[in-house]
C-alpha cells in the first residue's frame, strides 16, 4: 500500500498551519491598519473643491474671523456653511472677474448652491454640537487641525470615538490653560486673532501647539490642577461627560 | 423573581401540540376563545367583581393556552427563517469575519456632499428647528397647530397653546397629518382622463365649458364640497355663484353635524353650533347621552373637552373633589370608560332616556315606558345633575330631536349660558349649501353638466341606496379637486390636485368660532392649488392663496386702521384673539311635536367614525392604521364589534367572521367581542374597505384593509337602525389586536384562589392598577399610604442589591403619569411615533407582536364582561434604576446614565434581545425587518400581494413609492435606527440634551417644565409630567410623593423613575356603596 503521506507532507503541514496562525492575524491586523488608515479616515488627504477655497489666505493673510462664515458655531449643533450671497459679499467688489470664483458667481445668478466635498464628517448615530463645546473653550483647532494654515482643507483627525474619549473622560487635560476670568468663547477666537497680528511670536506653548493643530491636553499637574479648577468653575460633571446619551441618541 | 425563564419557555416551544400551533405562521395574534371556553368565561365573569383586573377577556379565561402565550416575549418565533445549527454557525463565522470591514465606510462610500443656501433665510440658525403656527382642518374644524420645522422641512405638529381648541395639545390625526404631507400616493399632477395635462389647459378647456354655461346663468353647473368653515374660501365660492346665479352648491359630509344643526334649530329657531364648558367653576356633573366628548374622531373641541374635564377630576394630595360622569352609550367610548357610571343601551333608547330625563326634571313630556336604566339609580342621577351644576351632553349620532330635547333639559338644569353656550354654526356649507339628495336628483335628471367636486369621496361614503356612482356618470363634466385619488376620482373627467393644509395660506374657524389661520411651511410638493385658489382660477381672478386670505382679512376690517400689525401678528399667533359673538337666547321647543320613542327588538347597528382613520380620509396612513384604537386596540382593520354575552349566544369569537345583512345589503366582517358592548348591539367602524386611495388604504387580506360599512349606510338612519341580522359564516380571519402584547405579568392566581395573591417573596403583591373610590380616598388615604409605606420598607429590606450603585448627582429625571386623568385617546402614542422616528410595521407584523410603539396604553377591565370598569394605563420604559435588562445585555448597549436614564445604544446592540427578556414592563421593541425603511419596504409586500391579486389597482404603484419622500419626514435630532437593533423609550433624551447645552451656555440650571417630552406635549389632559427629581420645587418631585403615587412592580426592587398615581373613581353614593378598606386591596 502505498503511502499516503509523503515525506513533503510534514512541511506542508507546518507551512499551512504557520499559514493560518500568522496569515488570520495578518489579515486581521491588515482590515484594521486600513480602517485606522487615511484611506478609510480620510485624515490629512486634501479634498479637491469646485472652488479652491484657502482658509490660509482669508484666515491668516485677511485677517477674517471663523464666524464670518460658520455664522452658527456659537448657537447651533451645526457651524453653519457660508451661503453663496456670504461669499459675495466681498466677491461682488474684490476679484470679481477670477475665473477660479466663477462657479459662486453662477450659483448667484442661477440661485443654485454650490456644491462643496464634505471634509469633517461624523456617523450618522453620533450628534455633536458645536456651540457648547466653543462656549467651553474647545478651540476650533483642537479638533480640526491648523485649519487656518490649509490652503485645500483636509481633515485633523480620524474623530473615532477613542479620539474624543480622549477628553471626554479628562476634560481637564484640555483646560489647563483656559483663563479663569475671561469667557472661554472669547479664548477661542482671540488666539486667531493673536495669531493674525502677531505670529506665534509670544504665544504660549500650547497655544503654539494650537496652531499647528497639535494640542493633545497636557499632562502636566499645574495645567491640570488648573484645569480641574475650570471643570468646576464651568460645571462640567465629568463622569456624565461620557455618559453614553450625551453622544448617541 | 421574574417568572420568565428559559426552561419554562423551551417547555412552552415546540413539546406539545398547542404549543406548535401557537407558534406557527397561521396563528400570527392570540389564542382565540373555544367553544368550551366560553362557557368557562361566562362561569368566571359571573363570579368576578371587585379588585380582579384582565386586560381582554382570552386573559380573563385564563385559559393554559393564553397562560403560554403570555409567558413567552417573543411569540411566533417560527415565523423567522427556518435555519439550522450549522447554517447558523456558517452566517455567525461569515458575518464575525467581515464585521471588521463596516469600519471602512469611507473606503467604499462615495463623497458626500455638503450644499449651503444660495440666500440663507434671516431667522434660521442651521441646525435650530423654527415653529409658525397654523391649523388643521378636519370636518370643517380648526385645530391649532406648532409645525416644527428643519430647515425648511416640516418634521412634526404640536398643539399651539394660544388656540382655544388645541390648548398646546394634539389628537392623534392632528399630528398623522404629516405623514400625509411626505405621502407618495397624493395626487401628484392634473390628470384628464387618466392622461397628464396641466393647469393651464384645464383652465382653457374648462373655460370654454363655463362660456357656454354664461348664457344659462350656470344651470348646469353643480358644486360638491364638504364641510368648509374656511371664510376666505367661501367668498371665492360665492362669487362664483355670483357669476353663474343658476349654479347650485351642495354639501356632504359622511359624520357631519347635520343632527346638532337641526336639534338647535328646532329648540332655537335657527342652526346653531352648541360649545361646552367642563371647566370646574361651571360644571359639577355631566350626563353624556351616546356622546364622547373626549374623542377627535366624534366631537370636535375635544381636546379643550378633556382639559376642561380632567382638570375637574386633578387631585393634588390627600383631599380632593371631582366632577362626576355619568355615560349612557351604545358603543363603549372614551367617555364611558372614564365615566363614574355607565349604562350601556341601545342608540334608539337614548331618545326614551332623554324622555325619562326630561319628565323627571318637570318638562311636559310623556316619560318612556321602558326603563332601560333601573329607576333609583336613575333617580340619584337626575338629583345629582339638578343639585351640582349638572350639564347634559348630546352625541352628535343622535336624530335632530335628541338633541332639541337635550336643549330644553340644559335649559331646565340651568345649564344653558353656564355650561352649554353657542355661536353661529363653524361648517358655513351646512347652513349655506344643499344637501346631496338635491344633487342627485339633479345628476340623475341629466341638467348637470359641470360637476365640481372640491375634496370628499362621495362614490364611496355617500348613502348606499343613492347609488351615486350610476348618478355620477350622468354629468358631462367631473372635475375632482384632492389630495388622494381615490374612488371617486376614477370616473372623473378631470382630477386636480390639491394642497396639503402645511403647504396652503387660508383661514377656518375653531370648535368656538374663533378664527384660525393656516400658513405654509414648505412650497407644494406637487402641483397642488389650494380651494380658495381653485375658485379664484374659475372666478377668472386668478390669485395665490396668500393674495387670498390676506385681501379677505384687509377687506373685513382685521385690525381697523393698523392692518399690517395686525395681520401680522394673527399669523404669528395663528389665531384671531377676538371674542366670538356667542348667540343668547332660550330654548323653545314644542314638546307637543316630539316623536313618540320607538320600540326596538332585535339586534341593532350602529356606524361610528373610525377612531383612527375617522371617515376614511386617513385611510391611506400608516400611523393611524397602525395606532391601535382605544377600545379594541385593533390595528389595520374594522370589525362588527359585538358584546360578550350575544358572542356566548350565538357561539362567536374574536375572528370570526360574520355575514351582516341590513336591507337587502350583505356584506361579511370579522368578530370583535368588546365588554361593555350593549345586548344585541352590533357596532361598525366606516372608512374601512377601500378601493383605491393609495397603497396603504387598499391593503387586503392578511395585510388588513376591513370591510366597506358604507354598503350598509343609508340616508334615512346614518348612525343607527335595527332590522339588521347576523350569522355566522363558519370561516376565520386573523385580526391583529395589541390588546394582549407586551403584557405585564401580574401574580398568579391559582385556581381556587380567586382574588387572593399568593406572595413569592415578602411585600410579594404585585400592584399594576391602583384606584380608589374619592370618598374612600379622602377618609382614609393617609392610613392607605402608611400601609404602602410599610410594604415599602420591607421590600427595601429585603434588597439584594446594593442601596447605592450609582453616584448621582445632578438632575434626576424622573415622571409621573396620573391615571386618574388619563382618557386613553392615545395622542401620545403618535406623538412619541413622529418624535422618535417610529416605524409601520403592517398588520402581518403587528400579529407578531412587532409593533414599534415605544409607548403603548394599557386598558384593564375590572368587573364584569357585560359592563365593566376600565382603567387606562401609559407604560413606557419606567427608566428602572436598578434595571433588569441592564445586567443581561452581552456588549452593553443598554447601560445608566448619571442622570438616571436607561440609555440604549443603538450603534453597540448586537440584537440578543435578553435585555427584552428580562424587561418585567415589556417596553423594549426589537426591529426586525429594516422597519424604518419600512414606508417603501411595507409598500412592497402589500403591493406584490396585491398585484397577484388585482394586478390592475396596483399599476403605477411601485413607481411611486420608489421616491424618497418619506425620509423628509424624519427628526434630525433622533437617529434612524436600523434591523437587528432594540429600541425603547428613551425619556426624549434629544430633548434634554438640548435643554441641558442651552441652559450650560447660559450658565443656568435647566428650569422645571423646560423639558417637556413628546408624550406629555400631545396629552390633552395633562397626565404626564416630567423633570427633575432632586428639584424640590419640581412639579415631578411633589408628584411622586403625592399620597396617589405607586412604582409599577414595586415589589420587583427596580426603582422605576417614572411613577404611577392612582385613579379615582366618584361613583354617586346613591348608586355604588362606599368602599370599605378591605375592598380596597
Amino acid at each position: 500500500m502505498a503511502q499516503i503521506f509523503k515525506p513533503s507532507s510534514n512541511s506542508i503541514t507546518k507551512v499551512a498551519l504557520l499559514g493560518i496562525g500568522l496569515g488570520v492575524p495578518s489579515v486581521w491586523l491588515a482590515l484594521a491598519g486600513l480602517s485606522r488608515s487615511p484611506a478609510n479616515t480620510k485624515v490629512d488627504v486634501q479634498i479637491n473643491q469646485p472652488i479652491p477655497f484657502s482658509h490660509q489666505h482669508h484666515v491668516t493673510e485677511l485677517g477674517i474671523d471663523c464666524r464670518y462664515c460658520h455664522t452658527a458655531v456659537e448657537k447651533s449643533a451645526f457651524a453653519g456653511l457660508p451661503s453663496t450671497e456670504t461669499c459675495m459679499s466681498c466677491h461682488s467688489q474684490i476679484w470679481t472677474n477670477s475665473p477660479l470664483l466663477e462657479p459662486v458667481r453662477q450659483s448667484f445668478e442661477t440661485n443654485r448652491p454650490i456644491e462643496w466635498n464634505l471634509v469633517n464628517s461624523i456617523p450618522q448615530f453620533v450628534f455633536f454640537n458645536h456651540s457648547i463645546h466653543v462656549a467651553r473653550g474647545i478651540n476650533c483647532n483642537t479638533c480640526h487641525g491648523p485649519v487656518q494654515n490649509m490652503n485645500i482643507t483636509w481633515k485633523g483627525n480620524a474623530f473615532q470615538m477613542a479620539w474624543c474619549l480622549q477628553c471626554h473622560r479628562a476634560p481637564e487635560r484640555y483646560l489647563g490653560d483656559v483663563k479663569a476670568d475671561v469667557d472661554p468663547r472669547k479664548q477661542v477666537f482671540d488666539l486667531y486673532w493673536r495669531y493674525q497680528t502677531h505670529g506665534t511670536k509670544g504665544m504660549e506653548k500650547s497655544d503654539q501647539e494650537r496652531i499647528r493643530g497639535k494640542f493633545e491636553g497636557s499632562n502636566l499637574t499645574e495645567d491640570r490642577e488648573h484645569g480641574k479648577e475650570m471643570v468646576e468653575r464651568l460645571g462640567i460633571k465629568v463622569q456624565q461627560l461620557a455618559d453614553c446619551n450625551i453622544c448617541h441618541r | 423573581m421574574e417568572v420568565h425563564d428559559h426552561g419554562h419557555r423551551d417547555e412552552g416551544h415546540g413539546d406539545t401540540a398547542l404549543g406548535s400551533e401557537l407558534l406557527s405562521e397561521s396563528s400570527a395574534v392570540a389564542p382565540s376563545l373555544s367553544a368550551d371556553l366560553q362557557t368557562e368565561l361566562k362561569a368566571s365573569l359571573a363570579g368576578k367583581t371587585g379588585k380582579q383586573y384582565w386586560r381582554s377577556l382570552e386573559e380573563l379565561s385564563d385559559s393554559p393556552q393564553m397562560q403560554r402565550f403570555m409567558d413567552d416575549e417573543f411569540p411566533n418565533r417560527s415565523s423567522l427563517a427556518q435555519i439550522n445549527r450549522r447554517d447558523m454557525l456558517k452566517f455567525m463565522g461569515a458575518s464575525m469575519a467581515l464585521a471588521g470591514l463596516s469600519g471602512c465606510r469611507s473606503v467604499f462610500m462615495p463623497q458626500e456632499k455638503l450644499v449651503p443656501y444660495v440666500k440663507a433665510p434671516e431667522e434660521l440658525v442651521p441646525g435650530m428647528p423654527l415653529f409658525y403656527a397654523s391649523s388643521m382642518m378636519l370636518g370643517g374644524y380648526a385645530t391649532g397647530v406648532l409645525v416644527e420645522q428643519h430647515e425648511g422641512r416640516p418634521t412634526r405638529l404640536e398643539g399651539n397653546p394660544e388656540h382655544g381648541s388645541s390648548l398646546g395639545a394634539l389628537d392623534s390625526l392632528s399630528q398623522a397629518e404629516i405623514l400625509n404631507l411626505y405621502d407618495p400616493d397624493r395626487t401628484s399632477v392634473v390628470t384628464e382622463k387618466d392622461d397628464i395635462s396641466t393647469w393651464d389647459l384645464f383652465t382653457e378647456r374648462i373655460g370654454v365649458q363655463l362660456e357656454l354655461q354664461n348664457s344659462i346663468g350656470g344651470a348646469g353647473v353643480r358644486i360638491l364640497t364638504g364641510a368648509i368653515s374656511s371664510p376666505s374660501t367661501i367668498e371665492q365660492i360665492e362669487n362664483f355663484l355670483k357669476t353663474y346665479p343658476q349654479a347650485r352648491w351642495h354639501s356632504y359630509e359622511p359624520v357631519g353635524r347635520g343632527g346638532v344643526y337641526a336639534g338647535a334649530k328646532a329648540a332655537f329657531g335657527r342652526a346653531l353650533e352648541p360649545i361646552y364648558d367642563f371647566s370646574k367653576e361651571k360644571t359639577k356633573a355631566i350626563l353624556t347621552l351616546d356622546a364622547d366628548f373626549m374623542s377627535a374622531a366624534s366631537m370636535p373641541g375635544s381636546l379643550r373637552y378633556a382639559r376642561e374635564f380632567a382638570e375637574g377630576r386633578r387631585v393634588v394630595g390627600d383631599r380632593g373633589d371631582m366632577n362626576r360622569l355619568y355615560a349612557i352609550e351604545s358603543t363603549p367610548t372614551l367617555c364611558g370608560a372614564m365615566a363614574d357610571h355607565r349604562w350601556p343601551v341601545k342608540s334608539a333608547q337614548i331618545y326614551g332616556i332623554a324622555l325619562n330625563l326630561a319628565a323627571a326634571l318637570g318638562l311636559p313630556v310623556q316619560a318612556s315606558s321602558t326603563n332601560t336604566i333601573p329607576a333609583e339609580h336613575f333617580a340619584a342621577m337626575v338629583e345629582d345633575l339638578r343639585a351640582n351644576k349638572g350639564v347634559v351632553v348630546c352625541g352628535d349620532f343622535q336624530p335632530p330631536h335628541v338633541h332639541a330635547l337635550v336643549h330644553a333639559i340644559n335649559q331646565s338644569l340651568g345649564a344653558i349660558g353656564r355650561s352649554v353656550r353657542f355661536v353661529e354654526p363653524v361648517n358655513a356649507a351646512a347652513t349655506r349649501a344643499g344637501d346631496l339628495l338635491p344633487l342627485l336628483d339633479d345628476l340623475q335628471a341629466g341638467t348637470v353638466e359641470l360637476l365640481f367636486i372640491i375634496g370628499g369621496n362621495p362614490l364611496y361614503d355617500a348613502p348606499a341606496e343613492y347609488q351615486f356612482a350610476e348618478s355620477l356618470k350622468k354629468a358631462k363634466y367631473k372635475i375632482h379637486h384632492t389630495l388622494y385619488e381615490n374612488e371617486t376620482s376614477q370616473l372623473c373627467s378631470w382630477v386636480l390636485p390639491a394642497t396639503h393644509f402645511l403647504e396652503e395660506w387660508g383661514d377656518g374657524l375653531g370648535h368656538d368660532g374663533s378664527v384660525s389661520m393656516i400658513q405654509p411651511v414648505i412650497a407644494p410638493l406637487y402641483e397642488g392649488r389650494s380651494v380658495a385658489e381653485l375658485f379664484s382660477l374659475l372666478n377668472r381672478k386668478p390669485r395665490g392663496s396668500y393674495d387670498i386670505v390676506r385681501d379677505y382679512w384687509r377687506r373685513n376690517g382685521l385690525g381697523g386702521g393698523n392692518f399690517e400689525k395686525s395681520w401680522r401678528q394673527f399669523v404669528h399667533d395663528g389665531v384671531l384673539k377676538k371674542p366670538v359673538v356667542e348667540f343668547s337666547g332660550t330654548p323653545a321647543v314644542s314638546f307637543a311635536t316630539l316623536p313618540a320613542p320607538t320600540e326596538t327588538s332585535g339586534w341593532e347597528i350602529t356606524f361610528r367614525a373610525d377612531p383612527t382613520i375617522y371617515d376614511g380620509r386617513f385611510a391611506n396612513n400608516g400611523w393611524l392604521q397602525e395606532l391601535p384604537k382605544p377600545l379594541t386596540k385593533l390595528t389595520w382593520d374594522n370589525t362588527a364589534i359585538i358584546g360578550p354575552a350575544d358572542a356566548t349566544e350565538m357561539g362567536l369569537h374574536i375572528d370570526d367572521v360574520v355575514r351582516i345583512t341590513y336591507k337587502g345589503t350583505t356584506v361579511e366582517a370579522g368578530v370583535f367581542v368588546l365588554p361593555g358592548q350593549p345586548r344585541q348591539c352590533l357596532t361598525v367602524h366606516l372608512g374601512y374597505g377601500r378601493t383605491r386611495g393609495g397603497v396603504i388604504a387598499t391593503v387586503q387580506g392578511d395585510h388588513g384593509g376591513g370591510f366597506n360599512a358604507y354598503l350598509l349606510r343609508r340616508a334615512d338612519a346614518p348612525f343607527f337602525s335595527d332590522g339588521v341580522t347576523i350569522e355566522k359564516v363558519g370561516t376565520e380571519m386573523n385580526l391583529a389586536t395589541t390588546q394582549t402584547h407586551q403584557p405585564i405579568e401580574a401574580a398568579k392566581r391559582p385556581p381556587g384562589l380567586e382574588g387572593s395573591v399568593v406572595p413569592q417573596f415578602p411585600g410579594d403583591h404585585r400592584e399594576v392598577i391602583l384606584d380608589y373610590k374619592l370618598d374612600f380616598f379622602n377618609e382614609h388615604i393617609n392610613e392607605e399610604v402608611e400601609k404602602r409605606a410599610e410594604i415599602s420598607k420591607e421590600i427595601r429590606e429585603n434588597n439584594l442589591f446594593p442601596e447605592e450603585i450609582f453616584d448621582w448627582k445632578g438632575e434626576q429625571w424622573a415622571m409621573t403619569i396620573d391615571l386618574n386623568t388619563c382618557i386613553g385617546c392615545n395622542a401620545c402614542v403618535t406623538a412619541c411615533q413622529s418624535e422618535n422616528n417610529i416605524p409601520v410595521v403592517g398588520k402581518v407584523q403587528v400579529g407578531r407582536h412587532r409593533e414599534m410603539h415605544w409607548i403603548r396604553i394599557d386598558r384593564y377591565y375590572s368587573g364584569s364582561g357585560d359592563n365593566p370598569t376600565i382603567n387606562w394605563q401609559p407604560v413606557t420604559c419606567v427608566h428602572c434604576e436598578k434595571a433588569p435588562c441592564e445586567p443581561v445585555c452581552p456588549v452593553a448597549a443598554t447601560v445608566h446614565s448619571q442622570e438616571g436614564l436607561n440609555q440604549m445604544i443603538y450603534n453597540r446592540c448586537v440584537g440578543t434581545r435578553y435585555c427584552s427578556n428580562n424587561c418585567p414592563y415589556k417596553v423594549r421593541r426589537f426591529n426586525y425587518l429594516n422597519f424604518s425603511d419600512n414606508q417603501r419596504q411595507f409598500a412592497t409586500w402589500a403591493n406584490l400581494d396585491q398585484q397577484q391579486k388585482n394586478p390592475e389597482a396596483a399599476v403605477g404603484v411601485t413607481e411611486k413609492n420608489r421616491r424618497p419622500l418619506l425620509k423628509m419626514l424624519n427628526n434630525p435630532d433622533v437617529t434612524v435606527r436600523g434591523r437587528g437593533v432594540m429600541e425603547k423609550c428613551t425619556y426624549c433624551v434629544q430633548r434634554i440634551n438640548n435643554a441641558r447645552i442651552e441652559a450650560k451656555k447660559a450658565n443656568r440650571r435647566i428650569k422645571d417644565g423646560e423639558i417637556v417630552t413628546a408624550c406629555q406635549q400631545a396629552c390633552p389632559t395633562q397626565t404626564i409630567v416630567f423633570g427633575d427629581q432632586t428639584d424640590p420645587a419640581a412639579r415631578v418631585t411633589k408628584l411622586r410623593k403625592d399620597p396617589r403615587a405607586y412604582l409599577l412592580l414595586e415589589e420587583l426592587q427596580t426603582r422605576p423613575r417614572t411613577s404611577h398615581l392612582a385613579k379615582l373613581r366618584n361613583p354617586n353614593p346613591a348608586i355604588e356603596p362606599a368602599q370599605t378598606a378591605e375592598a380596597a386591596h
